[in-house]
């Protein structure tokens, strides 16, 4: 089982961000799971939401403590939040941050990659400039950062889980893809072929 | 068709397909999207129905009992300090033998406020004659609302379909959604043999003197306990048109145990990763899960106990005074038999506190090192 960990802040779709991962993953034929961290939403505090893959189904039903990926909307959260508590030694951070290189000692033990949402957002038109919704480029890096999904099957997820302005946000995650950085790279990627 | 969805939306989609005609519903906190949905539902025209926004869930099921008692199917929804507040109404629709369906999400009850997991809210309400089902997954959820429809209506009975707050109920999985011409198959019209009807005037809940109230209460009775033996067959029925397999109790891995974990809710989900992870280190226990409440299912439950030592009920919910509700009633259940199991009775995940597998683990470790049980109730992950 892999279990995925998003930080966000509530109004930035961090919920709705787990709820399309998981379906992209169900279109590939996988088990999978997401809820949201059992509190109450205000727009503006750190908020959580998991999701769970397994090839087989999934009957654990309680939070995760332990997640192999964590993803993090919001780079304001970082040092506020332990964003990488729990997570498991090997595991990998997504973190959506304006700086290609980022050096964050908690982050020491984990594989990091990086992606600029926050910036793709504001140029495909999603949510404002002050209040950028970042949820579905994010969900593009995550197919680059972590193999484990394809681009396809979040871009497809997210055409039916956006209620409007669904092919802004599926160029938002096309770009992100694209511009992943992996673990301590400098340059973007091209994807390959 | 299989799509991702959340627990309160199987409600959402399940009430669709059973083509409720009214729908009546207080929208706001402890409300979830279970409404929210089927009033988007009215609103596009996928769902024929009368949807009715009251000022409280006490209104939302005087609604529910008109339009039933108009011959109506009707639906609503609510949970804690809600299904609280409808307590009086939910006696009348009993009484009345009026076949309501509610979904019920377990929410803990006030003070101090807290909107999670916990059976105590639904619980409090097994006196008002309403059938009661649980649930362990979303797919569970729709498929209960469908058959909590069909028994009510067999037995004129409103019905409760019950599930955890959050675990279930903001939890997005898969979920089979029925094509309706199978739904159909399933769920004939609502056709009541009596109703309010203007042609041909009847008056409805008059006083009833001792000379009758007796065997209006006996009545009641006896349609409860037809549901011990519709269910069997309706669930035969069910798997028959959707190949989807449910019993009263569901059992897992119980064969040659030492020691039976009772539970209802999700944490049955939850314990099948418990009892797997301790049968590989040789350890010989199992699972039982009670899908039915009420009318308990006190017959399989003895049947299903006999011959095993210990059982360790596991309560989300309490009875101040008396302890898990669910332990109360199979020890009831139990009383008479020669021979019988210890049971220990816990306590745990109450107000939404998790209940994760070590948690579990520690309610069999507890019930498997003692002979019998120490104190009347066991509480897990207690703060000192």
């Amino acid at each position: 089982m892999i279990e995925i960990r998003f930080h966000g802040r509530g109004g930035q779709g961090a919920v709705t961000s787990a709820k399309i991962l998981a379906d992209a993953f169900f279109r590939e034929n996988k088990h999978v799971q997401s809820f949201p961290a059992f509190g109450v939403e205000r727009r503006g505090a750190p908020v959580m939401a998991f999701t769970r893959i397994d090839e087989n189904p999934i009957f654990i039903r309680c939070n995760v403590y332990e997640p192999d990926i964590v993803v993090v909307l919001d780079p304001t959260l970082v040092g506020e939040t332990d964003v990488v508590g729990g997570l498991k030694s090997g595991g990998k951070v997504l973190l959506n941050s304006p700086n290609q290189r980022v050096e964050i000692p908690a982050f020491k033990p984990f594989a990091v990659a990086t992606v600029n949402a926050t910036e793709l957002a504001v140029r495909h038109g999603l949510g404002s400039r002050s209040n950028p919704i970042v949820n579905t480029a994010i969900l593009g890096a995550f197919a680059r950062a972590t193999g484990l999904v394809g681009l396809d099957s979040i871009l497809e997820s997210i055409r039916e889980g956006v209620p409007k302005g669904a092919e802004k946000n599926v160029a938002a995650a096309r770009d992100a893809y694209e511009q992943t950085l992996l673990f301590g790279d400098t340059m973007p990627h091209r994807v390959p072929e | 068709m299989k799509k991702v969805i959340m627990g309160n939306h199987a409600v959402s989609h399940a009430v669709m397909l059973a083509g409720a005609e009214v729908i009546a519903a207080y929208p706001i906190t402890p409300q979830t999207q279970i409404v929210e949905e089927l009033s988007n539902m009215c609103a596009e025209g996928r769902l024929k129905a009368k949807f009715i926004k009251v000022e409280s869930e006490h209104s939302a099921m005087a609604c529910c009992i008109g339009a039933s008692a108009a011959g109506s199917r009707a639906f609503t929804a609510t949970s804690s300090q809600g299904l609280a507040l409808m307590h009086e109404l939910l006696h009348w629709a009993a009484g009345a033998r009026t076949p309501v369906v509610l979904a019920e999400v377990n929410r803990a009850l006030a003070p101090g406020w807290n909107i999670w997991a916990d059976q105590s809210d639904a619980l409090a309400q097994r006196d008002t004659g309403w059938l009661q089902f649980y649930c362990t997954s979303n797919q569970e959820i729709l498929d209960s609302i469908l058959i909590a429809f069909r028994v009510a209506e067999m037995v004129s009975l409103p019905a409760m379909v019950v599930y955890d707050a959050f675990y279930l109920s903001h939890t997005y999985e898969a979920v089979d959604i029925p094509d309706r011409q199978l739904v159909d198959r399933f769920l004939p019209p609502y056709k009541p043999e009596v109703k309010l009807d203007v042609e041909k005037p009847k008056a409805f809940g008059s006083l009833t003197t001792p000379e009758y109230y007796m065997e209006m209460r006996h009545k009641i009775e006896e349609a409860t306990e037809r549901v011990h033996e519709l269910l069997p067959q309706v669930y035969a029925e069910f798997h028959n048109i959707f190949g989807r397999r449910y019993d009263v109790l569901e059992g897992y891995r119980c064969d040659d145990a030492d020691l039976l974990l009772v539970t209802s809710g999700t944490v049955s989900s939850t314990a099948r990763i418990v009892i797997d992870k301790l049968r590989e280190a040789g350890k010989r226990v199992g699972r039982l899960n009670i899908r039915l409440f009420r009318p308990f299912p006190a017959r399989p439950l003895r049947e299903a106990l006999r011959g095993y030592k210990k059982v360790a009920v596991l309560d989300r919910n309490i009875s101040f005074g008396q302890g898990g509700i669910f332990a109360q009633e199979l020890r009831a259940a139990l009383c008479n038999e020669k021979e019988k199991p210890q049971v220990f009775g816990f306590i745990a995940g109450l107000g939404g506190r998790d209940i994760t597998p070590a948690a579990i683990e520690e309610v069999i470790a507890t019930a498997d090192k003692l002979d019998e049980p120490a104190r009347e109730i066991e509480w897990i992950g207690l703060k000192a």
